[in-house]
């Protein structure tokens, strides 16, 4: 195979058979163009001197690790810890890698940015970069979506950027992907497609796990700090991934159990999202992965009550972390989130986001069966603010 | 005319691409532009198919493009996505792809024919849950070879994958080879000169020149800069050359046959046959390509 010298992709853009570049013809070069310019950045020690300086000052980093004592006394086994990501600039993971990729836009004189968003906390996270620099910022979302969360899309217009509806298959996360590429495709010149998640085709999912890596990074020095060790289990929601690889990542070569969670929806047997635990490999949005699909490969639609989860496809490295069994995945029902969230909601005073309910519902089925001596470093993603109404309704529906 | 319909089977690989290799060269050496038209499986219906393709070899197609429909097509403007989408709401799949092709071949038995699609639907023909150790682009070949041999049996001459970009498709390219099938490589006006000397030194068939940057769509005009780009290409291969995106009418068939002597022709197609009365799609295909390859004026078709 002589084609390591086009791009060099096969040093880096494959995680075992997951992961690649499976994008159209247009878009190579300015995969190439990114992936330079990544490179290029990561030994500039400007970039990351600027990019430290915005995760500090604007973003608020580091974000505390917080022990939560009376959750893990009311599961009556492992100590469970919190990275608190609830608690940096605009309440979620998402404006670690918008900062870093809105500087790499700059880097690139790309002057326009597209994103995608499902709940809109990516498009909020995008948005709030792009006014911090004064860049032009479109936001594709799902049409149902836009429906369901009018109040971010209100959000990210005051940050300045323009929301534009998707109308096309469920309207909702996948199709706005599908748009976001269709405009990236036309305007690659002028543009960069600020990805959201570790997923697409290289360099994206290494990219956008680097700028998540933060994440782990802070909670291993800050366990060892409090207990003078790591925990026992890393435990975070997966999506598409970004905020379980930027956890997992810097763990991945200790002795830590990780832990993936998916969105098992109304159950594996019904409507869901759990890519890795429901689906099969597959190619989707550029990269092969796990993908939800029938039997002509058509791509399926996926349910999860938390829209941050509703994707079809996952983190091609995460596929990888699962073939070669260094990482666990599994998955929990709506209903089970809705407990895990008002589970942590009543024992620490912390509303998470549904996504990370997700987490914290897993955690409590492992947590009892472990030692008082153990402990769980939970991914808290996002907080909840932006589901209470979406919780309310769920939880009036079955009766509290 | 040689009918090289026979020749598949077992030594498949010694005719890769003839089919091409000898619509291009008649015209090359004088003969009119090819048009090959893109109809999408399925599109209106699956039972609609064979007879719309038909109707387009009638019409004055050189061979035919034949699209597989797929959930999310990233790379397709509305006019295709809807199409797509229709499609499968009929009931489409890559029978209904091969069908059409089978139609095809019966009707013309020395036209190239290509199918087109991205990636999933493709290898979801073959086993595509065993584990692999593989790189990704290794991993996407052997799952091919059942559709692969599915497509040469029904007379398929290459196979143009959207999402398969020159880095990932060795073993791709591969498996297709060993049944007598090329992969048709896709050029846009942003390739460099580097990928478009890798794609030069695999293609077989022809080349796929995508006109402008965008998705498929019907436009007003060629893009300006095509002329240089195609220019930048032939510098580099004597492998034919099709242009596709944005051609629509006469004129630019016209306008592109100067440069390159083949022309694909898809979402003005599916345009026609969309706004087409339920009964009139047949007809409605058939005055199109004759408009377009020039057997009967534009005026005469409103």
């Amino acid at each position: 195979m002589s084609t390591a010298g086009v791009r060099g992709v096969r040093e880096s853009g494959a995680f075992g058979p997951f992961g690649g570049q499976f994008a159209p013809e247009t878009l190579m070069p300015a995969l190439s163009e990114l992936e330079d310019a990544w490179e290029a950045a990561q030994t500039d020690p400007v970039f990351r001197a600027e990019l430290d300086a915005l995760l500090r000052d604007y973003v608020g980093r580091e974000t505390p690790l917080t022990l939560a004592p009376r959750l893990s006394e009311r599961l009556g086994g492992a100590q469970i810890w919190l990275k608190r990501e609830d608690l940096a600039h605009t309440g979620a993971h998402k404006i670690n890698n918008a900062i870093g990729q809105v500087l790499l836009a700059r880097r690139m004189d790309k002057p326009r940015i597209i994103a995608e968003t499902g709940a809109g906390q990516h498009g909020v996270a995008t948005a709030t970069a792009c006014a911090r620099f004064g860049i032009e910022c479109i936001v594709y979302m799902g049409a149902e979506d836009v429906r369901r969360q009018a109040l971010n899309v209100f959000r990210m217009n005051l940050l300045g950027a323009e929301v534009v509806p998707v109308e096309s298959g469920a309207r909702t996360l996948k199709d706005a992907i599908n748009e976001a590429i269709r405009d990236w495709v036309t305007n690659v010149r002028t543009t960069h497609y600020l990805i959201g998640s570790a997923i697409g085709p290289h360099p994206y999912p290494m990219i956008v796990r680097e700028l998540q890596s933060c994440i782990g990074r802070e909670a291993r020095d800050q366990m060892v700090e409090q207990i003078g060790r790591l925990p026992d289990a890393a435990i975070a929601c997966v999506g598409g991934g970004s905020n379980a690889i930027g956890l997992f990542h810097p763990l991945v070569d200790d002795p830590v159990r990780l832990i993936g969670v998916e969105a098992a929806g109304e159950g594996l047997n019904a409507r869901h999202a759990a890519t890795l635990t429901g689906g099969s490999p597959g190619v989707l949005h550029g990269t092969r992965t796990y993908v939800l699909q029938n039997d002509d490969g058509q791509i399926t639609e996926a349910h999860s009550i938390s829209a941050g989860l509703d994707y079809p496809g996952v983190g091609p490295e995460h596929a990888w972390l699962m073939q070669t069994e260094r990482a666990e995945y599994v998955s929990i029902t709506d209903d089970e989130a809705l407990d895990g969230l008002k589970l942590l909601s009543e024992t620490e005073g912390i509303i998470p986001a549904l996504e990370t309910a997700h987490a914290i519902a897993y955690a409590a089925k492992v947590a009892p069966a472990m030692s008082q001596d153990q402990h769980i470093l939970i991914g808290l993603s996002g907080r909840g603010d932006k589901d209470v109404e979406i919780v309310r309704d769920a939880l009036a529906q079955r009766g509290g | 005319m040689t009918h090289t319909g026979s020749d598949r089977g077992p030594n498949a690989g010694a005719t890769l691409g003839a089919r091409y290799r000898q619509a291009f060269a008649a015209a090359e050496s004088g003969g009119d532009t090819l048009v090959f038209p893109f109809l999408t499986a399925g599109f209106p219906t699956p039972e609609e198919t064979p007879e719309l393709i038909r109707a387009a070899l009638r019409g004055g197609a050189a061979g035919l493009e034949i699209g597989v429909p797929f959930s999310d097509p990233i790379a397709d403007g509305p006019v295709h996505q809807t199409a797509y989408t229709q499609a499968l709401a009929a009931g489409a799949s890559l029978d209904t792809a091969l069908d059409a092709v089978r139609a095809a071949r019966e009707s013309a038995p020395d036209a190239p024919l290509t199918l087109m699609g991205y990636l999933n639907p493709f290898l979801a023909a073959g086993a595509t849950d065993q584990a692999s150790d593989d790189l990704p682009g290794a991993a996407v070949g052997e799952p091919l070879a059942p559709l692969a041999r599915m497509a040469a049996d029904a007379g398929v001459d290459g196979m143009i994958i959207v999402d398969l970009p020159v880095e990932e498709s060795d073993a791709a390219r591969e498996v297709l080879a060993e049944h007598g099938i090329s992969l048709i490589y896709l050029l846009a006006p942003t390739s460099t000169p580097q990928r478009i000397a890798t794609v030069a030194e695999k293609a077989t068939g022809f080349i796929y020149l995508v006109s402008l940057t965008g998705v498929t769509g019907a436009r007003e005009q060629v893009a300006a800069d095509f002329e240089q780009f195609v220019g930048r290409v032939r510098a580099l291969t004597d492998t034919p050359l099709a242009v596709g995106f944005g051609i629509s009418r006469r004129q630019h068939v016209v306008e592109v046959g100067k440069l390159v002597p083949a022309a694909i022709i898809g979402s003005a197609l599916t345009n026609t046959i969309a706004s087409a009365p339920a009964d009139g799609c047949v007809a409605a295909v058939e005055q199109y390509l004759e408009v377009v390859t020039g057997r009967r004026s534009e005026e005469t078709s409103a």
